[in-house]
């Protein structure tokens, strides 16, 4: 898992940040600020500064922040000047957006704020559909508004073009300040900011849901936040029924609010349509006299905190019920709580203002079992520290209601001369222990309690620390510092009951009103208060507000932040989570194959001092005869073991089996168990494959396999296996392997071997790491409209499963429905508005039938409507795969390299989950995980790409058509401009891969398409040739062998799906081959052979780390090695044939 | 934890060709060839050498056959030290195979401990075991241990099983992850032609700052002179298992890896060899 970040403000008002694999908290680089609020999500965290602005903090990433603007020309032709700017009165503008309605024209289009920067001038699109359009991108119509054509006809009397132009945003990594929009008459700037709602829709990407709070309890939501627009348009008022002083927004559909009466106030109707929700309901706190001042939200939580700071959670919250069940006191006292990512909690002590930790929640037990405290060190970055009186004077400013009480004794017996002479001296750190000591003592304190305030401020002077290095530059009076509350005095809070506000606050809140009280005192107190080194080293943190939105913690997340490591930089976990990445350790294990090298490799004649003996287990089972009798047969199996002399296990497996009624003894060696051969790491010309359920196997190419007379058949590879959890993996022939999870995670391979499933069985745990993958699980819920009660879970007696898988043979439930073994769930069950095909507002999709294909509108010929639910679930595993954060990808592609040598840079090629292109930087055979993402201009979101031995990279659009890249190179890793090439006709391409010269391409119907006419002056070829059908994914090799996953093989068992298949006859003068090779038949997903180049016409044995393939031994009997070479894909049936997905 | 079996393995199997030779004193039946073996660098030369003393016994005659003991260039090689111990002091840097004197007479007295059973092996690792574990955890969880997890630690030595002997001994080698290390490493360090037969003292894996220690830290308290300066000509090589591990390495992660059966990480010092 990646390492996120957990914000939070000491009373100073400095950000810092906690990673979740570090020790320290890091001061926000952009220190210049003091905040009191922070909302934090993955991407982003928002803040109030004391300025009482609102800023966004956007996190840099490789890939820019893109709005593309757009804006339509128009034109008319008239006899005399032909298609020219003259419009007829009636028409629209001769610049507008796409309806027509909008006048815009070009010089109008401003940036939406000064954190945006123009990436380009405004140019014409000519890409009309996934075609290309003539010059000038100008489509026809006869009139607007009507179908636009790209070619012109007789009647094409108007004609429109498309400008667009982007524009980035540029403020990352620092605080943006957001505009204030300032209506009313007074003043009333914002007080409280919540963010969530990332999990409500996923349309458009990236929506977040932002609430922000006034000082005059007023409730606004900030519209249009999406990944293309970070900060957000305008602000928009929400009724409440109250005044609110305080706002929490979960990632899902609850929001919720306290009042100034101390009530909740859950936000209802909440849903994908409207995020804003309609309503409010009240949730009461368990004692009316102990309101609530703080709450806190996420998925299924609700935690608050009282006026006595005492911390309550809320029982049975979820999406159906966001009202819960009832209170649960804590017994513990927080000034704060904060619900992050996975429903985690975090809380500061209203005593000794740490960070609390609570530990042990998880899906069935979200209240958690523990409190723990975070003692991570802040970060000796001293230069870094802005002036310190400014900080002092946010402290100050932030706990006016604290800062009184050492005053407050000078009324009674307390020698206030002392007091001022300690204050005086004793630094900062009076202040915080002010704080720590006077936060519990709150309202009755102040009212009853003389001797307690006493005892506070003795304690106060015991705990105080002289610090000599104090030095008496720049005094300056305290309050100075509340005076900057100014903007209260216009506010409401002067007509506030001041037990109430102080109450309300929870001491973080600026408010002061006891100021009169103790102005006496006050203006007593003006002692040098300057001081430039209050950073002195074991101050303990004391924070105002934590933010865990951006968190990504799970209940069994190792967290290394219980542990201080006093005052040291030097993290322990650094080496003993991952020694195998210093050089100490790389250096040992170089000399210890070195020494192997010297000391044993040359006497391997020598005998062994100690003799080892041989294991050997034998049992029995059954085997599934494919030849004659075809039927089960029982047969003998045993695997014999033994270590060798160098200790590693050599092993045999025998299979004896009765055959023609004579005993034989066979060794058919499914597996021939040479530990180290299946152990150690696969050749940098393996083949790798993913099954459907994920798991990546991996294949040792003989030199016969791509033979042109004569080929080893596919099905005669020996698979194994390697740990992890994949959707797609990709390589070259240098060793480099990537990977994509199903969650899109990106990993780059370690190099080791094992992991997963070998847990514990092999040796090797070197470059294994832990790996895990989210996946959703989907069910069907199927209706049957009939005249009375419209659509209902009442089928026909013949129809499927009213809940059922997608095939409808099977029920499903969402009881009764599993995650697959090792897979937990991790999630709820919830509508899935992306099933393809589409859906309408509450999911549905319709069709005539049971089955049948379904669309996502209501046609009256539409009888039956199902929807899908997912619900997701996650694995963790070990395997050799190291992770590439922070993007998500959906397609990747390494170069197959010609060149040999360990620093050249090796061409990758990406699409991010949001469709970007972008270019791995720094990727050699040394350092294979690269360096940085470099992100390639498009037009439009791609889907897929490849890139060939010379550098030809072809991708394709989301719109299915493709796109060539000029001018790639070693010298110009990124090329020059994309040209467009239309797909086969009707046909949208999903994916390409490119190998030496060949170009394939499958098209969402499960179409496979070759590129004709390719040629070094012309790599863009001229025609889309048809090859095969049913058809899922393609992959072209450094020698153009052409292999696939194919659907609808019809091997000797029933039509099976997911079948690796290798083209037969594929020769330079036949790139398209002849037939194909049925392979391992059932249930794979991916495989890519871009790392095979060993050419078979000069059939030397390419070196590989390890030892020679795993050899497959000569089978007896003509069973398993006389299979002949069929072809079995369905040729040349209709094109467009949709395949059945299995 | 110790996780990287990789390491693990490599240690474990070291292999050291030795030929073994008749001592020109014995007084043997005809001649004696030399015998060829492969030794493990872990285990002890008592528990390894059956094969060559039967092979030298067949031409001796049975009353000139006392104790057996080793030479090496003059040095009688100490039994209870391991044998890559005692090539890495002794005969590092020469050409292979390692040529040992086999003796069966004139036993010295006043360099060697007598051996007559491998069960002297056996109490010997057994007590180096019980040494380090007291150092690394008070000897708590060597005294957890039952009796039959002791016996897989000895037979895991003695029949050169890896997975047996690690099965017990990864026990040996955990730590509270609060404290990032044991309380003491056991080490020693060794130098050929010493008067002292070795240094060993205490010294915790991690620095009172909280800091972890590295070889060179260690060197730098017990054994200065093999630090070599900045621009000095390298004096002495630092030598674990026949292998220079860079000074920089956490000691922590040597002793959890790097240490012989006996838990003590054995560190030999050697003078550079001159040409």
């Amino acid at each position: 898992m990646p390492s996120s970040l957990l914000w939070a403000v000491d009373v100073h008002g400095k950000v810092y940040t906690l990673s979740t694999a570090s020790q320290y908290w890091e001061l926000c680089r952009d220190a210049s600020l003091e905040f009191k609020r922070l909302a934090a999500v993955k991407q982003c965290c928002w803040g109030i500064a004391s300025d009482q602005q609102i800023y966004i903090y956007v996190h840099l990433n490789e890939v820019p922040i893109r709005y593309q603007e757009e804006t339509f020309e128009n034109q008319r032709w008239n006899p005399m000047d032909g298609f020219c700017d003259h419009l007829l009165p009636s028409d629209r503008w001769q610049w507008s957006d796409i309806t027509g309605l909008k006048h815009q024209p070009l010089k109008e289009f401003k940036l939406a704020s000064q954190h945006w920067e123009w990436e380009s001038n405004w140019y014409v699109d000519e890409n009309i559909g996934g075609e290309p359009t003539d010059k000038g991108g100008w489509t026809y119509a006869i009139d607007f508004p009507a179908t636009y054509t790209k070619s012109k006809r007789w009647n094409s009397c108007v004609r429109r073009r498309r400008w667009i132009r982007y524009r980035r945003y540029k403020s990352c990594n620092t605080w943006a300040k957001i505009p204030s929009q300032n209506t009313g008459p007074l003043p009333d700037p914002f007080h409280d900011i919540a963010v969530g709602g990332w999990e409500i829709t996923d349309e458009p990407l990236g929506h977040l849901s932002v609430w922000a709070v006034t000082v005059l309890g007023k409730v606004f939501y900030r519209e249009n936040i999406n990944d293309q627009n970070p900060e957000g348009s305008s602000w928009t008022e929400i009724q409440t029924v109250g005044e609110v002083v305080q706002i929490a927004c979960g990632p899902c559909d609850l929001v919720c609010a306290v009042l100034w009466e101390g009530q909740l106030i859950m936000r209802k109707g909440l849903n994908r349509e409207n995020p804003k929700g309609n309503s409010w309901q009240i949730i009461e706190p368990q004692n009316s006299g102990n309101g609530f001042v703080q709450v806190s939200v996420g998925v299924n939580v609700l935690w608050a905190v009282t006026r006595d700071r005492k911390m309550w959670f809320r029982r049975g919250v979820c999406s159906e019920n966001p009202i819960g069940t009832g209170w649960i006191c804590m017994n513990i006292e927080m000034m704060m709580v904060n619900v992050g990512l996975n429903d985690q909690v975090w809380g500061i002590g209203s005593e000794d203002r740490s960070i609390y930790f609570r530990q042990g929640v998880t899906p069935t037990e979200y209240s958690g079992k523990a409190w723990k405290v975070i003692v991570a060190n802040r970060d000796q970055d001293r230069s870094s520290c802005a002036s310190s009186a400014t900080s002092l004077v946010s402290a100050g400013y932030f706990f006016g209601d604290e800062v009184r009480w050492p005053f407050q004794p000078s009324t009674s017996d307390v020698d206030f001369s002392l007091e001022m002479e300690g204050i005086a001296e004793g630094t900062e750190n009076i202040l915080e222990t002010i704080e720590r000591d006077g936060c519990p003592h709150n309202k009755d304190v102040a009212s009853s309690c003389p001797e307690s305030k006493c005892d506070a401020v003795t304690s106060v002077f015991e705990n105080i620390s002289f610090n000599d290095e104090t030095s008496e530059k720049s005094p300056q009076p305290i309050f100075e510092s509340t005076s900057a509350q100014s903007w209260l005095a216009g506010g409401r809070q002067a007509l506030q009951d001041d037990a109430k506000l102080d109450d309300a606050h929870s001491g973080l809140s600026p408010v002061n009103l006891d100021l009169a009280e103790t102005s006496s005192a006050s203006a007593a107190a003006i002692y040098p208060f300057g001081i430039e080194e209050h950073y002195v080293t074991d101050e303990q943190s004391l924070w105002a507000w934590v933010s865990g939105g951006g968190c990504d913690i799970e209940a069994h997340t190792q967290l290394s932040w219980f542990n201080v490591q006093s005052g040291q930089t030097f993290s322990i976990q650094s080496f003993s989570s991952y020694p195998q990445q210093t050089v100490w350790r790389k250096q040992i294990v170089q000399q210890l194959i070195e020494r192997s090298k010297r000391e044993v490799d040359d006497f391997k004649h020598y005998e062994q001092a100690v003799e080892q003996s041989v294991w050997i287990k034998k049992g029995t089972m059954q085997w599934w005869r494919d030849g004659k009798p075809h039927k089960w047969t029982d047969v003998k199996v045993a695997l014999e073991q033994f270590t060798g002399n160098d200790g590693k296990r050599d092993g045999i497996f025998f299979i004896y089996y009765t055959y023609n009624d004579e005993k034989k003894l066979a060794v058919l060696s499914l597996a021939c168990f040479d530990s180290r051969g299946i152990h150690g790491p696969p050749s940098h010309q393996a083949i790798w494959s993913v099954t459907c359920k994920g798991d990546i196997f991996v294949s040792e190419p003989s030199p016969s396999l791509e033979a042109t007379s004569h080929p080893m058949p596919s099905d005669q590879l020996y698979w194994r296996q390697i740990g992890g959890h994949l959707r797609m993996i990709e390589c070259n022939n240098q060793g480099i392997v990537w990977g994509i999870g199903y969650d899109h995670t990106t990993w780059v391979y370690t190099g080791g071997h094992g992991g997963g499933f070998f847990q514990g069985l092999t040796g090797s745990t070197d470059n294994i790491y832990t790996q895990s993958d989210v996946m959703c699980v989907y069910i069907y819920e199927n209706q049957r409209w009939n005249p009375l009660t419209g659509y209902s879970s009442r089928g026909l007696p013949t129809d499927r499963y009213m809940w059922s898988d997608a095939s409808g043979l099977q029920e499903c439930t969402k009881a009764h429905t599993k995650p697959p073994s090792q897979w937990t769930w991790v999630s709820d069950w919830y509508i899935d508005f992306n099933a393809p095909g589409g859906t309408d507002r509450n999911g549905w999709q319709f069709a005539a039938d049971f089955p049948a294909s379904y669309h996502g509108y209501k046609t009256m010929k539409d009888f039956v409507r199902r929807r899908r639910w997912a619900r997701k679930c996650k694995t963790v595993t070990t395997g050799p795969w190291f992770e590439v954060a922070p993007i998500g990808l959906r397609d990747l592609s390494l170069i197959p390299s010609m060149s040999q040598s360990a620093g050249d840079q090796v061409a990758l090629w990406a699409i991010s989950t949001k469709g970007d292109v972008l270019c791995r930087m720094g990727v050699t055979k040394q350092n294979a995980m690269g360096v940085s993402w470099l992100h390639i201009g498009t037009d439009q979101p791609f889907v897929s790409v490849s890139i060939g031995t010379y550098y030809q990279v072809w991708a394709i659009a989301k719109d299915g058509s493709a796109f060539y890249r000029g001018s790639v190179s070693p010298q110009n890793s990124t090329g020059d401009c994309w040209y467009h090439i239309p797909s086969p006709s009707k046909q949208k391409l999903i994916q390409v891969s490119v190998g030496r010269t060949s170009v394939c391409a499958v098209d969402e119907n499960g179409n496979l398409w070759f590129r004709q006419g390719i040629s070094p002056s012309y790599p863009q070829g001229s025609v889309w040739k048809h090859v095969s059908t049913n058809v899922r994914k393609v992959s072209v090799g450094p020698l153009d062998q052409v292999w696939i996953v194919a659907d609808k093989v019809q091997g000797s068992h029933s039509l099976s799906c997911g079948t690796v298949c290798h083209r037969l006859g594929v020769q330079p003068q036949e790139p398209i081959g002849s037939c194909w090779d049925y392979g391992i038949g059932g249930g794979w997903d991916y495989v890519t052979v871009r790392a095979n180049s060993m050419d078979s016409s000069h059939s030397r044995v390419q070196s590989t780390p390890v030892q020679e393939p795993v050899k497959l031994p000569p089978t007896q009997n003509g069973t398993a090695g006389a299979k002949s070479i069929k072809s079995l894909v369905v040729e040349q049936h209709e094109p467009d044939g949709r395949a059945v997905k299995c | 934890m110790t996780d990287d079996r990789d390491v693990l393995r490599d240690v474990w199997f070291g292999r050291i060709p030795t030929c073994f030779v008749l001592s020109q004193d014995e007084i043997t039946e005809r001649e004696a060839e030399p015998y060829y073996l492969l030794l493990p660098r872990v285990s002890y030369l008592m528990l390894v050498t059956d094969k060559a003393k039967k092979h030298f016994q067949k031409v001796m005659r049975q009353e000139d056959v006392g104790e057996m003991w080793f030479e090496y260039e003059g040095v009688p090689l100490k039994w209870h030290y391991p044998i890559g111990l005692l090539f890495d002091l002794h005969a590092s840097n020469t050409a292979l195979p390692w040529n040992i004197i086999v003796h069966f007479k004139n036993f010295p007295e006043t360099e060697l401990l007598h051996c007559l059973t491998k069960d002297a092996v056996e109490a010997h690792f057994m007590s180096c075991i019980k040494e380090a574990d007291a150092l690394k955890h008070k000897g708590q969880v060597i005294n957890e241990m039952q009796k039959k997890d002791h016996k897989h630690l000895w037979m895991g030595l003695q029949n050169d099983k890896f997975d047996q002997f690690w099965a017990i001994n990864r026990k040996l080698m955990e730590y509270p992850t609060e404290e990032g290390g044991f309380r003491y490493v056991p080490f020693r360090i060794y130098q050929p032609l010493s008067d002292r037969p070795f240094i060993q003292k205490l010294f915790r894996p991690i620095s009172s700052e909280g800091q972890p220690h590295n070889l060179g830290d260690l060197l730098k308290e017990m054994f200065p002179v093999a630090l070599t300066s900045e621009d000095a000509e390298k004096q002495y090589q630092v030598v674990i298992h026949g292998i220079e591990p860079m000074l920089e390495t956490p000691l922590q992660w040597l002793s959890e890896h790097l240490s012989y059966p006996d838990n003590f990480l054995h560190i030999s010092i050697l003078s550079v060899p001159r040409d």
